[in-house]
């Protein structure tokens, strides 16, 4: 095809207020205007946000998943960071 | 189903790959973890959902073709608003697909050649052409019906994506099959003429929409490897059982008869038994020659040449706009 590529956009819904945008999925779209028209009549045919994100697909930069186990491996090991690493007497009660 | 096309496998995909990873990537499917875009995976793995999923895409996108002739000619305004609703979600379906296709490294501009060119396969059950209004119902009601057997156990896959893709698709198809089995409910109950209608529709989408589950299992190529990495849950005769055994009722409550001499309940299994395919006619509509396939991709063909200029301008203008901000941008530096 000689034609060149449409842009692709990952979309992001804030299905009701007070809750954060999640991703959903992905359109294609010439520009951001369209972007949100196309998110819009794609993922949200029944009510299913109040609110929409795009964002272009070539700005998420995304942390490798064969170095996972380096990238999170610190936290596993800090059980101090939990409250039930704490021992409070029972009869000081909730804590 | 929407995939049965999928035949032979790659010879080149059996080459040697890394054991270990092999071993470690089955293990993850075992344990029912997901699969990611990123992840490390098979190639035949990948080359096989790409085929999977870019298939069921084109299947969604085809589909909206025999339903789409009948919006102007609806009987009545709800029964219009809800066709138009109908092929709306099935354009929706076909893009959630090629999204999820599209995280596997293809692009869809590439997916949509392989439409256009006739090397890509869609579902055989959208080359049957829609007669009457009855068929809206039937297609509802069994095409419908069908494709739900088959996605609902999609939505466990193991590619992430795809699954993801088939819960939004499942939540929207259960008001598909509902519509399509009121619309004939209603029919069947107006006058004798138009219960004949619908028995005639029956007659004509049964057998195909049998066809739909893809060949028998004895015949099916694919199945095993793809139980094993969990793309697939159930085998093509398991889903077209349970098919069966909940549409034979269906159609009874409507007071049809079921086009299969052979249909008959067995007490035993509990399962009704139907008779034997025509699967010359199967491999004869996926070859390309079913009433209508000519007529299907030469309408996709047209809708893509006659929305070249709009792709175009598309792009032209979000470009124009581009290089005036950057020229403001610029000049206020
Ligand atoms: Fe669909
Ligand atoms: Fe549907």
């Amino acid at each position: 095809m000689t034609e060149k590529n449409t842009p692709l956009w990952e979309v992001f819904i804030r299905s009701r207020t007070g809750m954060a945008h999640r991703h959903c999925g992905s359109v294609h779209a010439a520009d951001e205007e369209m972007a949100l028209q196309a998110a819009r009549d794609v993922y949200t045919r029944r009510g299913e946000g109040v609110s929409i994100w795009v964002v272009p697909s070539s700005a998420i930069v995304a942390s490798d998943p064969t170095e996972k186990d380096v990238m999170f491996e610190p936290t596993a090991s800090k059980i101090y960071r939990h409250p039930t690493f704490y021992e409070i007497p029972e009869e000081v009660g909730n804590m | 189903m929407y995939t049965q096309a999928l035949n032979a496998r790659d010879a080149s995909d059996e080459r040697s790959e890394d054991a270990a990873l092999l071993a470690a990537f089955q293990a993850r499917v075992d344990a029912e973890e997901k699969i990611e875009p990123n992840d490390w995976m098979p190639e035949a793995y990948r080359k096989t959902l790409v085929r999977q999923i870019s298939q069921h895409a084109h299947s969604e996108i085809v589909g909206m073709l025999p339903e789409g002739n009948w919006i102007s000619r609806a009987p009545t305004l709800k029964r219009k608003a809800a066709l138009l609703a109908k092929v709306q979600d099935e354009g929706g379906h076909g893009l959630y697909l090629y999204s999820a296709a599209e995280t596997l490294g293809v692009s869809r501009e590439e997916l949509t050649e392989q439409l256009l060119s006739g090397k890509a396969k869609y579902s055989s059950i959208f080359n049957y052409p829609t007669l009457t209004w009855a068929d809206i119902g039937a297609i509802g009601w069994l095409v419908d019906g069908a494709a739900i057997m088959n996605q609902i156990p999609l939505c466990r896959c193991s590619f992430g994506p795809y699954s993801r893709a088939m819960i939004r698709v499942c939540k929207e198809e259960s008001f598909h099959q509902r519509q399509g089995y009121e619309l004939l409910l209603e029919m069947c109950r107006s006058s004798e003429e138009q219960k004949a209608m619908v028995q005639d529709a029956l007659n004509r989408w049964w057998w195909p929409s049998l066809m739909m589950f893809g060949p028998s299992d004895t015949d099916s190529k694919h199945s095993a490897q793809s139980m094993a990495w969990k793309i697939k849950r159930f085998t093509n005769d398991e889903l077209r059982q349970k098919f069966v055994d909940a549409t034979v009722p269906q159609a009874h409550y409507l007071g049809l008869t079921l086009p299969d001499p052979d249909l008959k309940f067995n007490e035993e299994t509990g399962h009704w038994e139907y008779g034997e395919i025509d699967w010359e006619e199967f491999s004869r509509v996926v070859a390309g020659n079913g009433p209508c396939n000519r007529e299907r991709l030469a309408a996709r063909r047209k809708a893509w040449d006659e929305g070249a200029w709009v792709r175009e301008a598309a792009l032209a203008h979000a470009e124009k706009r581009r290089n005036r901000r950057e020229a403001a941008r610029i000049a206020a530096e």
